[in-house]
């Protein structure tokens, strides 16, 4: 049942993703906070992660939660364009009988590795991710996890970043979407949260695709690693 | 005697010797225990710090890389703290984990009420597929948390106490088992609270039977017990008043019931002391006990309880 790249043409490209997104929403015009982790997740998909729709039960795949699950669209538009999620899914967005609803179930979604939807959630889960991967000796397995700047007010992913950095886990990555739209923050403010517990961390313009792949596969020995993506802010 | 936190470390060490699925997860409380598992193996016992958010959400995420998480703080700071974790991070995301409470709802009352959890059980009850095992000896307690670490990947939670009865009973981890029969009425006693109930019925003609798994509900050993005892029911627990009842009711939905429920009260005492003045305070001492069970079962004769002769 599922739709693969292969099925379509020829393989989906970034430049296919409004109108993926669009047969959910309705319009291919999105503005900034619908497609604020779009590059994010593409390029990610695109380029870095090792994982497919034939590797799910792949313990050796790497993982990505989507821990800000809400305004998934973009996520479920990179997922049927990489095969996970057949196309013909994407239409029934939200209804009764769709796996796809307005925050991700991982019991639902092929490919999502967790449900999301309150916040502060996926953070903690990565690190026990990657706990889990470290205490089976499986060293290959990258844990990604992508947070919302306004996420970070919650205290449940403090508990996480002072713990993954003291605790040398080094295979996990945060991806922080920072589209201002936390009420109360200070510029430079997320970066150094993670440097000040021990992680590596480094800001760069989310919506640069070879801004993002360096940042992304930057090496960082000993530590995990948190990249600042930032984008246009939500209220602009 | 020791206690049932003192088998929870050295039969834990064991499974993690015996088991490459499992793995530990503490916030501080009980790390000493582990001390030497943590030499042994020192990426399966985590620490997590005084965090317990993370403590239940790092839990979760190596039950989805496929291990066994058992995860422990004291009740107050294992469910309901973090409660929204466990209902995500285990239940929303289709995975399992042990949870394994000290403290349970007054074991230390002189630390006040931030230290009780009498409500543990109730809001576990708001959730669905959780195996509930109330140990009333440190026997049991072994036993039942290796039940509860055998269970596959299914979401078990074992309440330890220092209340304790003086003989452990054996337990299979699903089933009531009747400890005495009689013809005016069922009290069922959960976990610790069986001596007392044993103290408080002597001489009362009443069927007791032991819970230690309340969850499932045994509604089969409860319905086959009022085919001869009636359908007067008691239930005894060492939690929040009335936990169990609405399972009682629904075992006996098909037959006319009374069920009183007995346990820990809502209202906050104030009161520091000790496990046993506590135990008055609630109505779970043994006078007060047969007061209400005598006054209760066998009501269709003016609410006495007939005298077993």
């Amino acid at each position: 049942m599922t739709t693969t790249t292969t099925e379509h043409s020829r393989p989906y490209t970034h430049g296919d993703l409004p109108r993926l997104m669009g047969l959910m929403t309705g319009d291919e015009k999105h503005g900034p906070a619908a497609t604020s982790t779009l590059d994010v997740l593409w390029v990610l998909y695109d380029q870095v992660l090792r994982v497919g729709p034939e590797r799910m039960d792949d313990p050796e795949r790497d993982r990505f939660l989507l821990s800000k699950g809400h305004g998934p669209m973009a996520y479920y538009a990179v997922l049927a364009a990489k095969g996970f999620v057949p196309v013909e899914w994407l239409p029934d967005f939200g209804s009764y009988d769709s796996p796809l609803g307005h925050h991700p179930d991982r019991v639902l979604v092929p490919g999502a590795e967790i449900g999301s939807g309150s916040l502060g959630h996926g953070l903690p889960i990565a690190v026990g991710t990657a706990l889990g991967l470290r205490a089976q000796g499986r060293t290959a397995p990258r844990v990604w996890v992508l947070v919302g700047d306004a996420e970070l007010d919650e205290g449940s992913n403090h508990e996480a970043i002072a713990f993954a950095g003291p605790a040398r886990l080094d295979r996990l990555h945060t991806v922080v979407v920072d589209n201002s739209s936390a009420g109360h923050a200070r510029p430079g403010g997320i970066a150094a949260r993670f440097e000040a517990a021990g992680w590596s961390a480094v800001t760069v313009d989310g919506r640069d695709h070879a801004a993002l792949y360096a940042a992304f596969t930057a090496p960082h020995p000993g530590r995990p690693h948190a990249v600042v993506a930032r984008v246009e802010p939500k209220s602009a | 005697m020791d206690t049932m936190r003192d088998r929870f470390a050295p039969v834990v060490s064991r499974l993690l010797e015996e088991d490459p699925r499992v793995a530990v997860v503490l916030a501080e409380i009980g790390r000493d225990g582990f001390a030497d598992a943590q030499l042994r193996h020192p990426d399966r016992v985590i620490n997590v710090g005084i965090r317990e958010q993370l403590l239940v959400g790092a839990g979760a995420g190596l039950a989805l890389t496929g291990m066994r998480p058992v995860v422990h703080t004291f009740a107050s700071f294992l469910v309901e703290r973090p409660f929204e974790q466990v209902k995500l991070d285990l239940g929303h995301q289709d995975v399992g984990a042990v949870l394994v409470s000290a403290a349970a709802s007054f074991d230390w009352p002189a630390g006040g009420f931030t230290h009780m959890a009498p409500g543990d059980v109730a809001l576990l009850d708001t959730l669905d597929g959780w195996t509930v095992h109330v140990p009333g000896h440190p026997d049991e307690a072994e036993t039942l948390l290796r039940h509860a670490v055998a269970a596959g990947d299914d979401k078990v939670y074992v309440r330890l106490s220092v209340q304790s009865n003086a003989e452990a009973l054996p337990v299979d981890g699903a089933r009531f088992r009747t400890v005495r029969e009689g013809r005016s009425g069922v009290v069922v006693a959960v976990g610790p609270m069986l001596d007392a109930i044993l103290a408080a019925t002597d001489g009362l003609d009443v069927t007791v039977l032991y819970a230690t798994t309340v969850r499932p509900f045994d509604a089969d050993a409860l319905r086959a017990a009022t085919r001869a005892a009636g359908t007067d029911v008691v239930l005894v627990e060492p939690y929040l008043a009335g936990t169990s009842t609405t399972a009682a009711n629904d075992a006996l939905a098909d037959v006319p019931h009374r069920v009183l429920g007995l346990g820990v009260g809502r209202a906050e005492l104030r009161r520091y002391g000790t496990v046993a003045e506590h135990l008055t305070t609630h109505g779970l001492d043994t006078r007060t006990l047969r007061e209400r069970i005598g006054g209760f079962a066998g009501g269709g004769d003016g609410g006495r309880v007939a005298v077993r002769g």
